[in-house]
């Protein structure tokens, strides 16, 4: 009976994208609408073909339903290398400018492209890891099987459908023009509807949990999914210009407009790139130190402090706009206040390894997860103190800033997400251990003189742009022209765009040994089966 | 009053004063006496049930769990 009420929606959604083709005001809807299409057409046909079929077995119960994020893990590591090419080109375009190519004007230039960057490393690198790993660890920590059967398939798909329409949506041009809110009014429209089902999978998980306690690393999942559905309903009220356009004008304007998008962008890295990320580090690093969190009370302190903290810093980002002297003076507080609770997880974090620093030497996983710690501390000093105003005005618009999100991005997200992926695969595909824990080592010397180079570089060009600008002769003359500091910066650029290659190669020889963990390393129940006749290695 | 208006004075008087009791009080209760033991328990959450979820038939004390929900 439920698959002929999804017969009847699909085909009417498909029928709309047909007349939604035929009408379609610019390319980008056009190509959207097609490619609904064809996903409703081929789930149609999909569902078609199950219907009136014996219903299959109903789930197991007493196992967890590790599918979903076995697809989750796959699409981090898919996503994560793309996302990392797409950085390390536009890093090349700025240093070469030769390589926005005249054929590609207007859909590789780099301002097309720069947005295709963000997103994808943010929404589709970071956004699958949280959802592979918020589902693993909430069936972990609560004794439950996910909650909703089938729809924890549907949030996976529908997200994956969200990243498709928003990547081909920047290439093409359809944008809000809003940092890290860049898709249109229907891609948002397919998103938070996914959102409410992800939330109904984690909360509903939650509710059936056999745990009296809900564990901490879920406490901060929940406020990441939470904070970011009204964040995103909040930023992105648009009116669509037409239905069959991807065109939408923002219900808020000037400054209300640009306070309510930094709203979201901060709480965008509060809460996406921290408090998602901070359930990813209460979770595997105890399991992989082998030993309970440092101090739990630390952990409640931590998390209530951060989300009450962290929500009023965004207006930091407005500083000598036309923003009210008392809304940024607001937020510059609140970041630098938000400098202790960061460094309290840092600290709970790190002191997890108390007792077991041995580890570091001889596990390459434990020791990408303290340095992802390590980079989480560094630049949760590093942004209070820009976001001071005296700071933040040689700072802001430069290339410091740049250098200050990478070394967080690519530091603390990236390294906790590869580290969580080490632990991940071999767990999700019943091996024993890594194919090779060498090319870990690899993975981790690779990917930190990249971000050594990108931060470093980064400082060095963001701090001397910033001194270019702000230099007068003895007359109150500008000495600088915009071109020199561009010119002055070209040695930087290439400095920046190197540590993004050894940075992509490191990614590229994970996804290597995490394939080959899944094709050689051995079984775990094969090893116990024949433990008699062969000797582990 | 105008809605800012009413919004802003609530901000940084009643608003702010609950938002921080609140807060405070959160510390208090994380750094109660006696909340050694369950902070214990539940930071150890992570090391049961690695693969497989609870079993479905509760047993007396899981049903007392229940209960206190």
């Amino acid at each position: 009976m439920l698959n002929y009420l999804k017969l009847i929606v699909l085909g009417l959604i498909a029928i709309f994208a047909m007349v939604a083709a035929n009408n379609a005001r610019d390319v980008a809807y056009l190509v959207h609408a097609i490619i609904i299409l064809l996903v409703s057409a081929g789930l149609f046909v999909w569902v078609l073909r199950n219907t009136d079929e014996p219903a299959p077995a109903p789930p197991p119960q007493n196992e967890y339903m590790d599918g979903v994020i076995r697809y989750g893990v796959i699409a981090t590591a898919f996503w994560g290398v793309i996302g990392f090419i797409a950085g390390t080109f536009i890093a090349w375009q700025l240093a070469f400018p030769g390589l926005n190519f005249e054929w590609a004007q207007g859909y590789m230039n780099f301002g097309r492209l720069r947005p295709l960057h963000t997103s994808a490393v943010i929404f589709a690198f970071g956004g699958n890891a949280l959802l592979a790993t918020s589902f693993y660890v909430v069936q972990r920590t609560s004794a439950a099987r996910l909650w909703g059967g089938n729809l924890a398939w549907y949030v996976f798909w529908g997200y994956q459908l969200v990243i498709v329409l928003a990547a081909t949506g920047y290439v093409l041009g359809a944008t809000h023009a809003k940092e890290y809110a860049e898709p249109e009014w229907y891609t948002d429209w397919l998103l938070t509807v996914v959102w409410v089902a992800y939330l109904a999978v984690f909360v509903g998980t939650l509710v059936k949990r056999k745990e009296p306690h809900i564990y901490v690393a879920n406490w901060f999942y929940l406020s990441f999914i939470l904070t970011v559905a009204m964040l995103h309903v909040f930023n992105n009220l648009a009116i669509p210009v037409s239905i069959w356009g991807s065109k939408s004008v923002q219900v808020f304007s000037g400054v209300q407009d640009a306070m309510t998008q930094w709203w979201y962008g901060h709480n965008a890295v509060g809460f996406f790139l921290t408090a998602g990320f901070l359930g990813m580090m209460y979770y595997f690093i105890p399991k992989q130190a082998e030993r309970p969190v440092f101090s739990y009370k630390l952990s409640i302190i931590h998390f209530w402090a951060l989300i009450f903290i962290y929500i009023w810093a965004g207006p930091h980002h407005l500083h000598y706009t036309a923003l009210p002297d008392w809304a940024s003076t607001l937020g510059m507080v609140f970041s630098v206040v938000l400098w202790m609770p960061s460094w309290g997880g840092m600290i709970n974090g790190l002191m997890t390894l108390s007792g077991a620093w041995d580890k570091l030497r001889t596990d390459p996983v434990i020791r990408m997860m303290v340095i992802s710690v390590g980079f989480y501390g560094m630049s949760t000093f590093e942004g209070p103190m820009m976001s001071i105003r005296a700071v933040n005005s040689l700072s802001h618009y430069t290339d410091w800033t740049i250098g200050h999100v990478h070394s967080g991005a690519l530091g603390w997200n990236g390294m906790i997400t590869f580290g969580a992926l080490y632990y991940l695969v071999p767990k999700l595909w019943n091996r024993e251990r890594l194919y090779s824990l060498s090319m870990v080592s690899w993975h981790f010397w690779l990917a930190t003189i990249g971000i050594v180079f990108y931060a470093a570089s980064m400082w060095v060009t963001g701090i001397m742009e910033g001194l270019m600008w702000r230099e007068v002769d003895a007359n109150g003359f500008l000495v600088n022209s915009f071109a020199d500091t561009v010119a002055a910066k070209f040695p930087m650029y290439v400095v920046r765009a190197t540590g993004g290659i050894l940075y992509v190669a490191g990614g590229v020889i994970m996804c290597y040994n995490l394939w080959m963990t899944v094709r050689r390393a051995p079984a775990v129940e094969a090893r116990a089966a024949a433990a008699h006749a062969t000797p582990a290695e | 009053m105008e809605e800012y208006t009413f919004l802003r004075q609530l901000a940084d008087s009643w608003g702010l004063v609950a938002m921080f009791v609140f807060f405070v009080g959160i510390i208090a209760w994380a750094l109660r006496p006696g909340s050694r033991k369950t902070h214990e328990d539940t930071a150890n959450i992570p090391f049961r049930h690695e693969d497989k979820p609870a079993p479905d038939d509760t047993d007396a004390p899981a049903q007392d769990e229940e209960a206190r929900k």
